[in-house]
């Protein structure tokens, strides 16, 4: 991280952490988000390479693939892409849409409450999610997690890196490095109240130009989200690369993750305790003594001598 | 854990589990114990501090895939070795009707049965159904290896598989473990290989009616040897 570290009391919630974390620094304490209005974006990339020059990542330079989407997917050292897509509108008209795709910072995020390392994904009080690479163990749970599909994991080092809204460019006072780098206002940075409302703004006048079913994309279903979209045709999220429609928590890694664990681990210490009680009660099975249970071979071999005849 | 009792002909008693047998059970218990050590801070962080047993949480997280593949190869081989006493007879389900007498001691009142009862016989078939399981769900999460691979449902699903198929296969093991202490001789049989006579006969009747018969026959046949070689030197 540049700059330097966070105030630690500013992290309100913790990966695979039963106790509270620090909750009193709650006075005055606004979340912020960044607003993509994805009506303004000319796919110009200059956030790209924004990203990549403040967070000092320098992706491979891969191959052209007939798209303009470059690199073709997130990486571990490309932590927001631009995805480009053509849309057929009613009309028969052609539409780029183009969304950047990063990490959308959730209220209630997916890797965290699958990451299983104490401490290795966190939340501040600013809503910003961040991964802490020290405790970060590469086990890859927090991919099961997002909903997104953002976090990826290194092959060079098996940590998990994703966008971190510029947390320490934040922390003192300055936007993230895309915003600063947008040269057509697309991406904009403030609290989550103040975007709202700009987008509110945006949303009409897009509803003004004919599109209808303008709108803000700021999922509910992960209890909102710190990086929110504006998005001309909102009732078809999936229309911008596949951005999910009503995004959630997998129920699968809720039921492995939620309340069946901590029921789980009572029910194995149980078990042992099971066991002990019922050697105090019970008592053991002990070894029989009693010669006469057994025939001796002599006695088997008079036997079946008395048999032949 | 009390050793056979020496019987008054120093009866080396029976053969219960031959050394192939007893070290590849323990090569599978000792390995599946340091999998539940090394998945459960995975599992839950109640248990986070046992990763310093595995020299750290990455390390801990490196190390259960490989343990995994070790057991699970050992697993096969005795799978395949215990598969046909582990079959379940009609005398197993009558024992297992009669658990009550099972767990409260009254072993008059059981079934004779074979060489495993319906407690092991179980153990046994659950763990055939969990390990591989656990091995498949294990493989489709690996990091770095064949996660990046799998689509992220399979991922899903695989996690929470593992997890719920490692919590079976846990209690499951708890119980083994807890019946190796409980039963006096069944420790020592899988550390040493012997049991005593009237331990065979008390536990396992029919089994223990069959190695006796095996004896037999088998004294027979070296008497019928002897006397005929006898009665070839008499000539």
């Amino acid at each position: 991280m540049r700059g330097d570290q966070i105030n630690l009391q500013n992290i309100v919630k913790r990966s695979a952490t039963q106790v509270p974390s620090p909750q009193e620094r709650d006075g005055g304490v606004e979340t912020v988000t960044k607003l993509i209005d994805v009506s303004r974006c000319i796919g110009c990339k200059a956030c790209q390479v924004a990203c990549s020059e403040w967070n000092d990542l320098r992706d491979e330079v891969g191959e052209c693939v007939g798209e303009y989407d470059n690199p073709t997917d997130l990486t571990p050292n490309t932590w927001q892409v631009m995805r480009f897509n053509e849309h057929e509108n009613e009309q028969g008209n052609l539409e780029w849409l183009i969304r950047k795709d990063n990490c959308m910072h959730c209220a209630e995020p997916g890797c965290l409450a699958a990451c299983p390392a104490p401490g290795a994904i966190v939340q501040y009080a600013n809503g910003i999610v961040d991964f802490n690479s020290e405790h970060c163990i590469g086990c890859g749970y927090c991919v099961t997690g997002c909903p997104f599909d953002v976090p990826r994991i290194s092959k060079k080092d098996s940590k998990a890196y994703k966008c971190t809204l510029c947390s320490d460019r934040v922390s003192h006072g300055l936007e993230p490095a895309c915003v600063k780098s947008c040269p057509t206002g697309s991406i904009m940075f403030g609290t989550k109240e103040d975007m709202l409302d700009l987008a509110e703004t945006r949303t009409d006048f897009l509803k003004g130009r004919g599109y209808e079913n303008a709108g803000i994309y700021d999922p509910q279903g992960v209890g909102g989200t710190h990086v929110i979209y504006v998005l001309q045709h909102a009732d078809k999220p999936e229309i911008y690369n596949g951005l999910p429609k009503d995004p959630r928590i997998s129920p699968l890694v809720e039921g492995w993750k939620g309340i069946p664990k901590p029921l789980a681990s009572v029910a194995i210490g149980l078990a042992a305790f099971a066991g002990f009680f019922h050697y105090l009660t019970a008592g053991p099975k002990e070894t029989p003594e009693e010669e006469e249970e057994v025939r001796t071979d002599e006695e088997r071999d008079q036997e079946s001598e008395e048999k032949r005849p | 854990m009390n050793e056979p009792k020496p019987h008054a002909k120093s009866d080396p008693g029976i053969l219960r589990y031959d050394a192939f047998s007893r070290i590849n059970h323990w090569l599978i218990a000792i390995s599946f114990v340091m999998l539940v050590l090394s998945g459960l801070p995975l599992f839950h962080p109640f248990f986070w501090s046992l990763t310093g047993l595995f020299g750290g949480p990455t390390m801990t997280r490196i190390l259960h895939p490989y343990i995994g593949l070790f057991m699970s190869l050992f697993f096969v081989i005795m799978a395949i070795r215990f598969f046909k006493v582990s079959l379940i007879k009609r005398h197993d389900i009558q024992w297992l009707k009669q658990i009550k007498d099972v767990l409260s001691n009254h072993d008059e009142r059981l079934p004779p049965v074979g060489k495993n009862n319906a407690g092991q016989k179980l153990v046994y078939w659950i763990m055939v159904l969990c390990v591989p399981l656990l091995l498949v769900t294990g493989l489709l999460i690996w990091q770095p290896y064949f996660a990046d691979a799998i689509p992220i449902t399979l991922r899903r699903l695989a996690a929470f598989g593992h997890a719920y198929v490692a919590f079976l296969a846990i209690i499951t093991l708890i119980i083994h473990i807890y019946s190796g202490i409980w039963v006096k001789g069944s420790f020592t049989a899988m550390i040493r290989g012997r049991v005593s006579k009237p331990w065979a006969k008390h536990h396992h009747d029919l089994w223990y009616e069959e190695e006796m018969e095996k004896e037999r026959k088998k004294r027979e046949k070296s008497k019928r040897q002897h006397q005929i070689m006898t009665g070839e030197k008499s000539q």
